[in-house]
């Protein structure tokens, strides 16, 4: 019976998911999607003082269908990884630690960050006169 | 870096099927873990169909009467069968809980069961918990107090002693630390729910006088600080108990010293 060839136990494979995991999983993966939404950030101001020609074919690319998509994907996550981080200053502080209120909380941030990102693409197109 | 999958002597195949004895109407499908060290095969999933006309209502009955009745191979720790001793920690339909205490009824569909998460499986559904019982005894899990005994015991005001209900009650069983994604990753250095409720169990002990080396013993990256607040311990404790909530407690006690 050797030691060495013991198998490690199903673990992630297995596990049941609550709200409670699912946040704490959605502010590390939107918090790695934001680092990649600030590198674009930067282009983008890098285009603006670059010059006029240059920032009009980066807007180009923005504009795109493609472009919108991941800037509608990166509001998101600014959304959902605000309210999670919210909902960690608190714990940081020692509320909402029972089950009740912090399963609660956690399902409020994915309400939340669906529709203030809603909210926040309505009024763009409203201020663009598209709607 | 966390390893997000199994390694290669670890992946679950299709094990055999058992079915319920002749005549059974009431039968209830039971999916158990098994790795036998002596074969060299890769860990399964067995499936057994349980009579439960004729089986006691907690998963720890139908398991009983599987090694009884149907293979007396599976393997398996148990002992007390009423919450107390904390043996037959497993995850079951996905939650890591005491088996004893679990009904079978409360899981909808089949019962699958494996040994407790992210741990060196040393047959079937029984877990090496060498490192789990090392970070115990890294703690120091005992009073502590350099004032000279009185002639009885040291007492405490009611109020002293309120403050470790929730606390006293953990029975070590390990659901809350095997359920901790940030243990998983880093159990080599993260003490783990079940071993920081333990630690704060003796920081607000009243009687114990080693708060200060208790506390500096926990700064540390990971001992202490690996701790995420996911939760998955205290929605796991078998007891009742809120790890998460302890941990918490800690770390403001970290911050309070620092004045």
């Amino acid at each position: 019976m050797s030691k060495a060839n013991r198998p490690l136990s199903p673990h992630l494979q297995v596990y049941r998911w609550g709200a409670h995991m699912a946040v704490s999983i959605m502010h590390r993966a939107t918090g790695a999607a934001l680092a990649f939404g600030t590198i674009i950030l930067v282009w983008w101001l890098v285009a603006l003082a670059t010059g006029p020609e240059y920032f009009s074919l980066v807007q180009g690319y923005f504009g795109s269908i493609i472009g919108r998509l991941i800037l509608f994907g990166l509001t998101l996550a600014l959304m959902q990884h605000l309210a999670s981080g919210i909902r960690h200053l608190f714990m940081d502080a020692g509320k909402l630690y029972s089950l009740g209120r912090n399963s609660a909380t956690a399902k409020f941030t994915f309400v939340f960050s669906v529709i203030s990102t809603l909210l926040i693409w309505y009024m763009a197109y409203r201020a663009m006169g598209a709607l | 870096m966390a390893e997000f999958s199994l390694p290669k002597n670890s992946k679950v195949g299709k094990g055999k099927k058992m079915a319920a004895a002749d005549g059974a109407t009431n039968v209830k499908t039971f999916s158990v873990y098994r790795w036998n060290p002596d074969d060299g095969e890769n860990p399964r999933m067995d499936s057994f169909d349980v009579d439960m006309d004729n089986c006691g209502p907690m998963v720890l009955d139908a398991l009983i009467k599987i090694k009884n009745e149907m293979d007396s191979t599976v393997t398996f720790r148990r002992s007390c069968r009423e919450g107390v001793c904390g043996s037959c920690a497993m995850n079951i339909d996905g939650t890591n809980t005491l088996a004893c205490t679990k009904a079978v009824e409360d899981v909808k569909g089949d019962v699958s069961i494996t040994p407790l998460p992210h741990q060196e499986v040393i047959k079937d559904l029984v877990p090496d918990l060498s490192n789990f019982y090392a970070q115990y005894a890294s703690i120091k899990p005992w009073m502590q107090a350099e004032t000279p005994m009185p002639e009885k015991e040291r007492l405490q005001s009611y109020e002293e002693r309120a403050k470790l209900d929730g606390l006293y009650e953990c029975i070590l069983c390990a659901c809350c630390s095997t359920s901790c994604p940030s243990y998983w990753w880093n159990s080599d250095k993260y003490l783990g729910p079940a071993v920081l409720l333990q630690s704060y169990r003796w920081l607000i002990d009243s009687r114990d006088e080693n708060t200060g080396e208790r506390l500096d013993n926990l700064e540390d990256p990971f001992r202490l600080y690996r701790c995420h607040t996911i939760m998955n311990c205290s929605n796991a404790c078998p007891k009742g108990l809120n790890p998460a909530k302890a941990i918490a407690e800690i770390k403001k006690m970290m911050v309070d010293r620092q004045g």
